[in-house]
């Protein structure tokens, strides 16, 4: 897991919902979508065109409260075939962590963030530590970072829940390979 | 120190004496959904750790709308029968996962539930740690494992009364607004008081179930004897009730007097945008459809209030009104007791149980431009289908008398 990331700001506000991320009538609809077909249609209600050539890989996400209310469906599954570097935000909704985390897509609580930077200014995320440099006014700010050791940390820094559990089930023998 | 309910109940599952906020902790998980038995699978595991506590049901587009969507659950059924799951219901004896595992006894005081889908807060209407897990529930399928962060506790004291035609959605659409959709981040809330206490377990049900909506991890109440009455015939397991201890530590306290409110509305975009439906009647919002469906209301009383809010009455000739019961089971009850005979002469579309019109799914997709007033529990923005259409939450009765109305009017006039 690459530990510094680095990209330019898109800036989201406050409830950004994973019906946002991931429309209900556009994939929950179409299970033979593919992964990178349905992160097309990432944000199309409140940013038409943004998952569509706007966004450019290694661009960092930056949102208010709450992000990723609502649904359970996994909104970090788009944002990262989208091939967003990061994504830092006011809050974040438990659920969504959770996907976040078990996605292998590093998503910080960073309060503050909002007034922190603008859209377009380029960031510089350490994960693991939190620490996140605008690269623009040169100002730092503290994230929120997984304390070693937690279970999201160890989940996270194996790059997601399906390298995790591999390496979980052969050491408890449930598998043999 | 003492321990709130979640604290008590994590502590119980780590074989810990305490737990902490902040804390995380490995639980021991009571039962879990199949939703992820196809990356079980993949991930080459040949047995769940225990098929009698994995529950199924297929509810999101049942029965299937598309061969896509045919084949998705061909594949489930295989899986079913592979892993030997016992809890799993067919079209015709199922219905919307969060009312069909708590009809089949998958909740009870004091347990540790995590599954699929958001509204699982839903469960902790039943005294009970009931949560999401996602992409993770594949770790309780093969371990009966999970991690918890322990959450802060919140105490919501519902005083007061409640009156007439004021149900449990008026009340958490009153605190949505109030407190935020974000005032449950990460936490356990747990509701007590007076109002508590005197509403039926539906409506508590309805709290519980939009707990994800002002971003709980936990939605509790305790348990009394409407919580027994219906566990009566469906847990065959002893449980104890679980209590927060008197020195227990909260990290808030909100309390809410009820004597004064009046029914509600969800203006659309957000469940915190709550507003008195009598403040809206100015605006004579027209209404294209109305939906009484979903896990949020739509249980037997919910369809109820509905019938005897239509009942000798007509749904307006430009609106289409969908009523789909919270399970197969409500279904039957409703239909012997007449409601559902109520609903139909009104003019109202009987749907089948299903979760459909609520996430857009289909049965009830919005087209652009339209506006629904729904008793599901999210009007966030293409919700329902269009991200040009208008959704309004609503209490069962307001979502009927607007029907009636053709536009959104309180429900106290039609009653």
């Amino acid at each position: 897991m690459e530990t510094i990331r680095t990209g330019r700001v898109w800036k989201f506000g406050d409830h950004i919902s994973t019906d946002l991320m991931m429309p209900g009538h556009r994939v929950l609809t179409n299970p033979d979508l593919s992964v990178e077909e349905a992160a097309k249609f990432c944000m199309e209600a409140n940013r038409p065109g943004w998952a569509e050539g706007e966004v450019q890989p290694g661009d960092i996400l930056v949102a208010g409260i709450n992000f990723g209310c609502g649904s359970s469906r996994n909104g970090s599954q788009s944002l990262k075939a989208l091939n967003i570097a990061a994504v830092l935000a006011e809050s974040v909704s438990r659920i969504h962590l959770r996907n976040a985390v078990n996605s292998g897509l590093p998503t910080l609580v960073a309060p503050g963030i909002t007034s922190f930077v603008e859209e377009g200014q380029s960031l510089e995320v350490n994960i693991v530590t939190g620490e996140v440099k605008n690269l623009d006014t040169g100002a730092v700010l503290q994230a929120e970072a997984w304390e070693e050791g937690t279970p999201p940390h160890d989940i996270l820094m194996a790059g997601g829940l399906d390298a995790y559990m591999k390496a979980k089930l052969k050491e408890r023998g449930l598998v043999s390979t | 120190m003492g321990m709130t309910i979640a604290e008590k109940i994590l502590a119980a599952h780590a074989g810990a004496d305490t737990a902490t906020p902040g804390q995380y902790l490995w639980c021991k998980v009571d039962a879990t959904s199949g939703h992820r038995l196809p990356d079980l699978e993949a991930l080459g595991v040949d047995q769940v750790w225990d098929p009698d506590r994995v529950f199924m049901v297929d509810d999101h587009q049942a029965p299937p709308p598309t061969i896509a969507v045919a084949n998705q659950v061909k594949e489930l059924r295989r899986l079913i029968k592979k892993y030997q799951i016992k809890n799993y219901f067919e079209y015709g004896r199922g219905g919307i996962l969060h009312q069909v595992f708590a009809e089949h006894g998958m909740y009870a005081p004091g347990d540790l539930v995590a599954q699929c889908d958001s509204h699982s807060t839903s469960g902790g209407v039943f005294n009970a740690c009931v949560t999401n897990a996602n992409l993770d529930a594949v770790h309780v399928l093969a371990f009966g494992e999970l991690w918890f962060r322990v959450p802060e506790s919140v105490r919501v004291v519902l005083n007061g009364t409640l009156p007439a035609w004021c149900v449990g959605k008026d009340v958490i659409l009153k605190i949505a607004s109030e407190l935020g959709t974000d005032y449950g981040l990460y936490k356990s809330i747990e509701y007590v008081g007076p109002v508590a206490s005197q509403m039926s377990l539906a409506q508590r049900w309805t709290i519980c179930n939009m707990g994800v909506e002002v971003g709980a991890k936990f939605a509790m109440f305790e348990a009394d004897e409407k919580t027994d009455e219906f566990l009566a015939e469906r847990v065959n397991r002893p449980y104890k009730h679980v209590t927060a201890d008197p020195d227990a530590s909260y990290e808030a306290e909100y309390e809410f007097d009820l004597s004064d409110l009046t029914p509600m509305v969800a203006r659309p975009g957000d469940p915190g945008n709550g507003v008195p439906v009598e403040s809206v009647k100015a605006e004579r919002v027209k209404v294209d459809q109305a939906f009484l469906g979903s896990c949020t209301n739509a249980r037997l009383e919910d369809l109820e209030v509905a019938a005897r809010v239509l009942k000798g009455r007509q749904v307006h000739p430009d609106v289409r009104m969908l009523v789909s019961p919270s399970s197969q089971e409500v279904f039957g009850e409703a239909l012997k007791a007449g409601y559902l005979e109520t609903l139909f002469e009104a003019g109202a579309l009987i749907e089948h149980s299903t979760c459909g019109p609520c996430y857009g799914g289909h049965l009830g997709v919005l087209g652009d431009g339209e506006t629904c007033i729904s008793s599901s529990n999210r009007n966030f923005r293409g919700r329902m289908g269009s991200p040009l259409a208008n959704v309004w939450l609503a209490s069962p009765a307001t979502v009927a008398a607007s029907a009636i109305a053709g536009e959104i009017v309180d429900p106290r006039e039609y009653l």
